[in-house]
């Protein structure tokens, strides 16, 4: 176990890579329960995550969800996050579990308008994911859980819970996010262990988490993504939307995007088997160029893998880099990502 | 149960040693296998190589975390063959996932390692 935004977390139940395996080939159980969620309603609450969030609030239909962003006036970013339309006037935000108070004072701060609820302690999360997902989950649930399309949710019961049934995941592979009430999260997560057995599920940890989100360059709060990196810069400029009117960062983010994007967040291959982790120098031609932001062997690929920043002429796939692993410079090129083909549902 | 072969020496730092005649065999313990995960890659010292007591002769590197490996004894390295297959490391820590094969510049310093039911206590302390 290793504390984790303030929880106590398994890095591993079996192993990283088996664990990574089985959520690619079959199904993985996580508990995500240290994530956290507000919820937002009223009058007001459409135009407070409006004006907080970089994405389009106001394009999502009643049982959408949308992955976006919190940033600061500078147009770094305060977390990463995915946004759900409960109701006319009421939304939920799910949040990192290390930004939660972070996160709760900047949404609350005077004059964002809008009624705020942090939920985060009465709500758990477990998230079903892998090429059996869908089918364990039906198997389970009160309704026809195959109708809710990738980026939707829907309300009902599985295994006799009452969840929020969220067609989303942080593995690239289809799956559901299952929100519940904490005291009947343990109820759940046995149901799902019970009736996965022929399937193979396998309970999945922080380890592997990790692993499944670098093979889909995701990023991570913290790691690739932080106060410091802008959402151009990070490749998140698909979740900017200036046309939607005013929000916290739009006039940053616009600048920058006018004088061009000095550095990116890209995806590389080690050549050999050499570990590149967090915080490592890139380099090129023997020049500083950027920073390791995550990186790991990749179970799918059986290759070294990770991200990081560099000069925006690097960042063309094929590119040699070099990057520097106790003082030897290990070359690593620019690779296509995702680094493994995504599996989720895109329907 | 930690698993800790009753007649191997061991260090602090969750390294092996065994005694073959002037040379000793090092690796890892079940207990240090287990803590890193599965491992990737392990980067050894050149047959040749000198290694010194209690410094490090090379790392580790799991799918979590890279870690350092320290020599037990002080030496002439030998044998080294495990990079080519570090997940032996995992299935066979005491077995075939040994990592270096030492020549005893000083065989006295085999008396300073812990013994196994020392290393026990040390494991049990860890939480395990």
């Amino acid at each position: 176990m290793v504390p984790f935004g303030g929880w106590d977390m398994p890095v591993q139940y079996t192993g990283i890579i088996e664990e990574h395996r089985c959520v690619r080939s079959a199904v993985g159980l996580f508990d995500i329960s240290h994530m956290g969620e507000f919820e937002v309603r009223g009058a007001g609450a459409l135009a407070a995550v409006q004006g907080l969030t970089t994405n389009d609030a106001s394009m999502l239909a009643l049982g959408q969800v949308q992955y976006s962003l919190l940033c600061y006036p500078h147009g770094g970013i305060v977390d990463d996050l995915t946004l759900y339309r409960l109701a006319d006037d009421h939304y939920m935000l799910t949040v990192n579990a290390s930004n939660i108070d972070k996160d709760w004072a900047w949404v609350t701060e005077g004059g964002r308008g809008g009624n705020w609820t942090n939920v985060s302690e009465a709500t758990a999360l477990l998230a079903v994911q892998g090429p059996k997902a869908e089918g364990l989950v039906q198997r389970l649930a009160d309704q026809d859980v195959t109708r809710v399309p990738y980026y939707h949710f829907a309300r009902g019961k599985v295994a006799g819970v009452p969840c929020l049934i969220s067609r989303t995941g942080y593995t690239g592979e289809d799956g559901f996010e299952l929100y519940v009430p904490a005291e009947r999260s343990t109820a759940l997560w046995h149901a799902l262990m019970d009736a996965g057995k022929g399937d193979g599920i396998q309970p999945i940890g922080l380890g592997a988490r990790d692993t499944l989100r670098l093979e889909m360059k995701f990023a991570l709060y913290g790691n690739d993504i932080d106060d410091t990196t802008n959402p151009l810069e990070a490749g998140l400029g698909w979740v900017v939307k200036p046309a939607k009117g005013e929000f916290m960062g739009r006039a940053a983010i616009e600048a920058m995007r006018a004088a061009s994007v000095k550095r990116k967040l890209v995806g590389f291959e080690m050549a050999e088997r050499a570990v590149a982790r967090h915080g490592y120098r890139i380099s090129k031609d023997g020049r500083a160029e950027g920073v390791v932001t995550s990186g790991s062997f990749s179970p799918s690929l059986e290759r070294c893998v990770g991200m990081g920043y560099v000069g925006a002429d690097l960042a063309t796939v094929g590119t040699e880099l070099d990057v520097d692993i106790r003082g030897a410079a290990h070359r690593a090129r620019v690779a296509k990502t995702p680094f493994v083909p995504s599996h989720a549902k895109k329907i | 149960m930690a698993n800790v072969p009753a007649d191997l020496r061991y260090t602090k730092e969750h390294e092996w040693a065994k005694l073959e005649g002037d040379k000793a065999r090092v690796g890892i313990t079940a207990f240090a296998q287990e803590q890193l995960g599965d491992v990737v890659f392990v980067e050894l010292p050149k047959v040749g190589a000198k290694v010194t007591a209690m410094k490090t002769f090379g790392v580790v590197e799991s799918v979590k975390a890279v870690s350092d490996l320290f020599a037990p004894l002080s030496g002439e390295v030998t044998n080294t063959e495990l990079t080519k297959k570090p997940e032996t490391v995992n299935s066979d820590p005491y077995g075939q996932g040994w990592m270096i094969v030492i020549k005893l510049a000083n065989p006295k310093e085999m008396d300073g390692l812990m013994s196994a039911a020392d290393y026990e206590k040390l494991v049990a302390a860890a939480g395990h």
